[in-house]
């Protein structure tokens, strides 16, 4: 399995029926593929539209629908349109349940840093702080390393998008979730051992006894639950 | 009053080096229009306050590669490299801002606040030189109400008097920006008679719109 659809398909498992969920763009933004049918999950995008849904078939868009990486999307039945201050009082106000993001570091903290590389990318934070600081939770889906180098620290070395600490970590190899005593490995992924994640960790991770496997589907496009 | 007006009257009501608030997220939602003919004129040390700066050849994004643009406010810059270029260069002062931020400053300034507290930002870059204030135990910032001379917006609908529709995702900081500047130049896509738009699909009241701009010029 595609190493991104591991961490879709996991991150698709935290969604309840009745939620408020913001994607972030990218990586998370698939998630939605993944969420078992019939759920009722609800997808706010920060521009301003509550009941998201994917893009219309070529032809049958609305220039003024989109997401907020700009593309095209549609709505759902029974879809609210709001604007820009009512979008964010809805994630800094607790109404917003569960909030997906990339990452460039998350450290032992469960402190995450996502916005800017200071000197080489400075795109600006977007809704990035306001979603890490109020959403109900947060989940970061990303990948473990990249050009080699690991992206969970013992402390990040970038700036912070927040001081919140965020509750679960999702990669293509485990599942972390921060605590007061540090980042705690739930889960691996299907045929992932332990030592794998912990030599792919440049933080400490605290290693329970019992170390479950991630319960996603091999085939199905949407994640079978456990 | 008689409001509707022509894009081109309309720009040479604002002056050089005036602060504009921009409407628009990505471009959608932007006064496209008003943004050509604010280039065509060749408007000089303008500050903006948006959302974002669109890209190179969209919305706001146009103003910034005419460099008619001496100080951006703005949650995201990353679509447009020619922002981030000129930025890097020194040419362009940037102020980044959460994006929730911003909508508050901006509806504090049109709402009479001194400022709102937010718990966004504390303990990063952007908590710098800034007041924190506790409240109940926690920790928020203070962030100072924006104001401007002029907020452009797009709307879907005005009627004659100034009353604005909005159409779903292009609405994001128009209605918000209607409020917070001295004079307010709308751009819908449609004008209609007075009375065709009910009063409770009035978004902005009409009391906050001072110009709209005609389809044709």
């Amino acid at each position: 399995m595609d190493e991104k659809v591991v961490i879709a398909k996991r991150v698709a498992l935290e969604m309840k029926s009745g939620s408020l969920v913001n994607l972030g763009i990218g990586l998370p933004t698939t998630v939605a593929n993944y969420i078992a049918p019939g759920l009722d999950v609800y997808f706010q995008s920060e521009n301003g539209i509550i009941g998201l849904a994917s893009a219309p078939e070529q032809g049958m868009v609305d220039p003024n629908l989109t997401d907020a990486g700009g593309g095209y999307v549609g709505a759902v039945p029974g879809a609210a349109s709001i604007d820009s201050a009512v979008s964010f009082g809805l994630i800094r106000g607790g109404h917003l349940d569960v909030t997906v993001l990339g990452g460039l570091e998350v450290d032992e903290l469960g402190h995450l840093a996502n916005w800017t590389v200071p000197g080489k990318m400075i795109p600006g934070m977007g809704g990035a702080m306001d979603l890490v600081s109020g959403a109900k939770k947060v989940i970061v889906a990303m990948q473990h390393s990249a050009k080699g180098k690991s992206k969970i620290l013992k402390r990040c070395t970038l700036p912070l998008t927040s001081v919140r600490r965020v509750n679960l970590i999702v990669t293509e190899l485990a599942v972390l979730e921060p605590t007061d005593a540090g980042l705690v490995l739930k889960e691996l992924a299907p045929g992932v051992t332990v030592e794998q994640v912990i030599a792919a960790s440049e933080a400490t991770l605290i290693i329970p006894e019992n170390v479950g496997v991630m319960p996603i589907s091999e085939n199905e496009t949407t994640a079978a639950r456990a | 009053m008689h409001k509707a007006t022509n894009c081109t009257k309309a720009v040479e009501m604002i002056p050089d080096g005036a602060t504009l608030m921009i409407g628009g997220f990505l471009g959608v939602g932007t006064p496209n229009r008003t943004i050509d003919e604010l280039v065509r004129q060749g408007k000089k040390n303008l500050t903006i306050i948006a959302n974002d700066t669109g890209r190179p050849a969209l919305g706001i994004g146009k103003l910034i590669v005419a460099k008619l643009v001496k100080k951006v406010i703005a949650s995201h810059i990353g679509t447009n490299p020619e922002t981030q270029r000129q930025m890097i260069a020194g040419e362009l002062e940037v102020v980044l801002t959460p994006q929730g931020t911003l909508a508050e400053q901006i509806r504090a300034g049109g709402y009479g606040l001194g400022g709102v507290l937010t718990a966004t930002g504390i303990g990063t870059t952007v908590a710098e030189g800034k007041q924190v204030i506790e409240v109940n135990g926690k920790p928020y910032l203070l962030e100072l109400p924006l104001h401007a001379d002029f907020a452009l917006i797009a709307a879907h609908r005005a009627d004659y008097n100034g009353n604005l529709e909005y159409a779903l995702t292009a609405r994001n900081f128009n209605s918000v920006m209607a409020m917070s500047a001295d004079f307010v130049i709308a751009e819908p896509d449609h004008i209609v008679p007075i009375g065709v738009i009910p009063p409770d699909s009035v978004v902005t009241p009409f009391c906050c719109v001072d110009y709209i701009i005609e389809r044709c010029n």
